[in-house]
């Protein structure tokens, strides 16, 4: 196999040689050899979250697509506007996969609609916010929605709209909470601007709006699970199976309600570091929830999760009954692995896409004995692949300088530390990381390559030079790897199929990944003819 | 219900569309510039515009989209584009090698009032176009028109920027197949040369996103139009613009720029449509209709008539972009179904004034909209139940919902395979539709058929 012999220097001198000295200087710090921690724990550092170099065709969305697509698209309640012109309005409309279950048949799911105002030229000559508060009205006349969002899209930044002004009027005269996010598209780098300024609007003009706590003696908010293809569904079993009481998820099946009342919970389990930690950070500092890293993605880390999760509250009968869900689950699990695993054994896997998926996915791969020898985000930034303990030292730039930090202080009725100070910090000493992420580095091996916002050229090379068993990114490359031989599977939409996510999604993951390891078809892409091209009257000549 | 929210009740909007029944004119100039052999499209705008359009269009053909962007942050929105256009042009000539960067705007940079002339010209003067390569640009503001707007603006710059006013006089036919399948476009070729007629179709996306698995990504495949063959155009005998939305301004553009003259036809999908489109290569390129068309067409008559009884009386309901949707009402209206609700997103009062004039010269009665959106056509049909309907994906959500058969057809597609490789038209591309009309018909009675009716043969 290639990947013996290349050495990973040599490759990432082979990804960056074509390119202009400018671009190739940038992208040789968005390259790195995954190395061991230094002595004070800190891995090689890793150029990310930084602009895109215009014209290397790169995987990367923008930041009404962070906003309007990510965190909010899930939600089946809140009726999202979308102000500007028909596109982004029209490539956001159920592209994303995410599932929704409505308490009941007449239950509020707005999710199959896309709203927009559609501006025309004139809109953009004389001003949007009339024809956007008249949308605004004839919506409510349609829907009656309990929460109406508006979503800015490129040029309304530009000509100057006041959404946030429409969004107050429009609150008073409907009497329903309307509120608006400042997305442009041109915000920030990546969609990376998007999540941050949807985290904003949510907490500040949704979360501590509704103050009854839903029963339950184990109450958590999960942050960062989107509920593509199913799987918040599985996570929601799981969970009811162990006797913890899920208040909201960020924004996977949430409701605008479960938003209101986030506030309630009493730990933040966070699964997407990258679109979701302002959440955590803004909930801890106001209402005095603290958070951890969960991964429900790979079935050991389901489990590892579910006793972090018991581990915080510290109660026997949930510790008890985590490890028997665990157990129960887990011998399903190895059922499957076990009949899975000597095809996949030994083969390798690249994983470039989004911001925390290139991470957690690669306990699924491992757990069938697969080695992933190159990943990387799309808008991951450097606490996602380095850990947080470089966050002091993340300098900010322009782009991300643009992007609103809320100044958060404690509520002054509702911030009730969950735990005293030194409770917490007993927690820490047994090695519960509260509120920390190691990042993906600490999960790679020594020598595997991290690259960042990889481009379509390197992308072409690394197959090249590696020929991966299986690749995955999203639907821009699908196609791609696929014409060079090599199976692709997509993990923004998980091609149509999943829930991946928990104990049962684990295992839909294990035969997926050995069906497509194992699928005959690749063994036909080169002719019969193509093996010994000459007619049949030469071959007997010779 | 998928779309519970969609009350029967029609209420008059004027500010907000609800499912749109068009997208915006980028993507339409992105897929035209795909039809040119060796050129990579290029967005001139914020990467979100890029990656949508690359996103909706590989949904659509399974295939490689390849396209760069500008990659607009709030820097480039204050001090305009200029700096990341031309960093770009460097960037895409080093790692891609085109032979053609087709430079499509957005609403953002059509907000900024960049200047995309003035911006290649300057990255040429500093050397930053290899010789014998060309940037062209097309202006696809995306608060103006749809996408076939941005297909045909597309379209327009191919003709300004390569046909030659002098060319030398040829025997061919230009051919604008509009925003049609890259199937379609490959029909269209091979109807002509059936014909024994020389066509020059362009754009032409037929090589270019059906590519072949070969164990090796072709970045730029076989498939497009050549340059060489652009810059001929003028010499052509005449252009035959292919739907009035989206090929008729580049026909217009070259009739005035090499003095070609040109007819505008409806997108040749159905029977009569089919017929015109054969009619004027006879009389253009001077030839017989062959007999292997004459049969072609033959066959087609043939199984519309043996099946007849399924199609007749019919009611359907038609949403999608005005060209084909024309042809469309044009084609069941030969059947003896009824249209009665016609829709398209795309605005254009022409599009109402047609439609019209063919169900009343059937004497059918039925609602036409344009600038319209499937918002408004699901509640038409909700006070009109319909027998079937025709138009894209986000038809299976009004389809299941009124329990109502879906024939998919136009843009975009993305839950079935097939349009790639299988046109909808000339007169195959209408057997073809027959057969997924008939399917749909026969299928439902097969599943909802009462079953002491249940029926053995058709």
């Amino acid at each position: 196999m290639a990947t013996e012999t290349l050495r990973p220097e040599d490759a990432k001198r082979a990804l960056t040689e074509a390119y202009p000295t400018k671009a190739a200087r940038k992208r040789a710090k968005q390259i790195v050899v995954n190395a061991p921690p230094d002595a004070e724990g800190f891995r090689p550092p890793i150029l990310s979250n930084t602009r895109t170099t215009p014209g290397v065709i790169t995987q990367r969305g923008c930041s009404y697509a962070g906003c309007k697509g990510v965190i909010l698209g899930p939600v089946r309640d809140i009726l999202t506007i979308t102000h500007g012109p028909v596109g982004c309005g029209f490539y956001s409309w159920l592209t994303r996969r995410n599932q929704t279950r409505p308490p009941s048949e007449d239950a509020p799911n707005y999710m199959p609609y896309a709203l927009m105002t559609d501006m025309q030229e004139n809109d953009i000559v004389f001003g949007g916010e009339k024809k956007l508060r008249k949308a605004i009205r004839e919506a409510y006349e349609i829907f009656r929605p309990k929460a109406i969002a508006i979503a800015a899209t490129c040029p309304v930044g530009l000509i100057g709209d006041d959404i946030h002004a429409v969004a107050r009027d429009m609150k008073e005269e409907l009497g329903i909470n309307v509120f608006a996010f400042s997305c442009e598209g041109y915000k920030g780098v990546s969609q990376s601007a998007g999540h941050h300024i949807a985290n904003n609007g949510i907490f500040e003009h949704v979360v501590g709006t509704r103050d009854e706590p839903p029963g339950g003696k184990f109450r958590i908010n999960l942050l960062g699970e989107y509920n593509i293809g199913g799987d918040a569904f599985e996570i929601e079993r799981i969970l009811e199976l162990c006797g913890i009481t899920l208040v909201s998820t960020f924004s996977g099946n949430a409701s605008y309600d479960q938003f209101a009342r986030a506030h309630t919970a009493d730990l933040n389990a966070v699964m997407c570091h990258r679109s979701i930690n302002y959440m955590a950070e803004m909930t801890e500092e106001k209402y005095g929830i603290p958070w951890i890293k969960v991964n429900f993605i790979g079935a050991e880390a389901t489990a590892k999760s579910l006793r972090k999760i018991a581990q915080y509250f510290g109660d026997p009968d949930l510790v008890e009954r985590v490890e028997q869900v665990t157990a129960d689950e887990m011998s399903r699990v190895r059922a499957v692995i076990d009949e899975v695993r000597p095809r996949t054994e030994g083969k390798t896997a690249m994983l470039f896409v989004g911001g925390s998926r290139a991470h957690h996915y690669q306990e699924l791969f491992r757990e069938i004995g697969m080695r992933t020898v190159a990943a990387g985000y799309e808008f991951g930034h450097r606490d996602d692949y380095e850990g947080r303990k470089v966050l002091p030292f993340i300098k900010i730039d322009a782009d991300s300088r643009n992007i609103e930090e809320l100044d958060v202080e404690p509520d002054p009725e509702r911030y009730r530390p969950r735990k005293p100070p030194e409770e917490l910090e007993a927690l820490r000493a047994q090695g519960l990381d509260l509120g920390e992420y190691e990042g993906l580095m600490a999960d790679m091996e020594e020598g595997s390559l991290v690259i960042d916002d990889i481009t379509h050229y390197e992308t072409e090379r690394l197959i090249e030079l590696y020929r991966p068993d299986v690749f995955c990114a999203g639907i821009k490359e699908k196609y791609v790897i696929q014409k060079h031989g090599i199976p692709m599977k997509q993990l923004h939409n998980y091609d149509y199929h999943g829930p991946y996510a928990g104990f049962r999604g684990a295992v839909r993951f294990y035969r997926e990944i050995d069906r497509m390891a194992s699928t005959r078809i690749w063994r036909h892409v080169t002719p019969p003819w193509a093996q010994d091209p000459r007619p049949e009257t030469l071959r007997q000549a010779s | 219900m998928l779309l519970r929210h969609t009350p029967k009740e029609l209420r008059k909007r004027s500010a907000l569309t609800v499912n749109p029944a068009k997208t915006c004119q980028p993507v339409g100039a992105l897929y035209a510039a795909l039809g040119v052999h060796r050129c990579l499209p290029h967005s001139h705008g914020s990467q979100g515009c890029c990656a949508y359009h690359r996103s909706m269009l590989t949904r659509h053909t399974k295939e490689p989209v390849m396209a760069a962007t500008s990659s607009f942050t709030e820097g480039a929105s204050v001090f305009g584009g200029m700096a990341n256009l031309t960093q770009a042009i460097e960037n895409i000539f080093a790692l891609y090698d085109p032979d053609v960067v087709a430079v499509h705007t957005t609403c953002l940079s059509e907000v900024i009032g960049d200047d995309i002339p003035q911006i290649v010209r300057n990255a040429a003067d500093a050397g930053k176009i290899p010789e014998g390569r060309t940037v062209i640009h097309a202006n696809t503001p995306s608060f103006v028109g749809s996408h076939i707007t941005g297909f045909a603006n597309m379209t327009r710059a191919l003709v300004e920027y390569f046909a030659e006013p002098g060319a030398a006089p040829t025997k061919r036919i230009n051919v604008i197949p509009g925003f049609v399948e890259p199937s379609d476009m490959a029909e269209l070729k091979r109807l002509a040369a059936e014909m024994g007629v020389e066509i020059l179709l362009f754009p032409d996306t037929s090589g270019v996103l059906a590519a072949p698995m070969t164990g090796r990504h072709e970045f730029y495949p076989e498939g497009g139009v050549r340059v060489e063959d652009l810059r001929t155009v003028g010499g052509s005998l005449a252009t035959l613009a292919l739907g009035a939305w989206a090929s008729a301004p580049a026909a217009e553009a070259l009739e005035k720029k090499a003095q070609v003259s040109f007819e505008v036809l409806d997108t040749p999908i159905g029977l009569l449509a089919t017929d015109r489109f054969v009619d004027a290569l006879r009389r253009i390129g001077g030839v017989e209709a062959t007999v292997s068309v004459t049969r072609e067409r033959g066959r087609l008559v043939d199984l519309l008539a043996d099946m007849s009884q399924y199609f007749y009386g019919k009611k359907v309901a038609l949403v999608g972009d005005p060209d084909p949707v024309i042809a469309l009402t044009e084609f069941c209206l030969t059947l003896d179904m009824k249209p009665v609700h016609v829709v398209t997103g795309t605005p254009g009062k022409r599009f109402e004034e047609r439609v019209r004039g063919l169900l009343e010269e059937a004497g059918v009665e039925g609602n036409v909209a344009q600038a319209s959106d499937m918002f408004h056509f699901h509640q038409l049909i909700k006070n009109e139940p319909v027998d079937l309907i025709i138009g894209n994906t986000y038809c299976k959500y009004i389809a299941r919902d009124e329990r109502t058969p879906l024939v998919r057809h136009g843009f975009p597609v993305l839950d079935r395979v097939g349009h790639q490789f299988f046109p909808t038209v000339g007169y195959r591309g209408a057997m073809r539709l027959a057969e997924k009309i008939l399917d749909a018909f026969l299928d439902r009675a097969d599943r909802e058929t009462d079953e002491t009716a249940f029926e053995l043969v058709l």
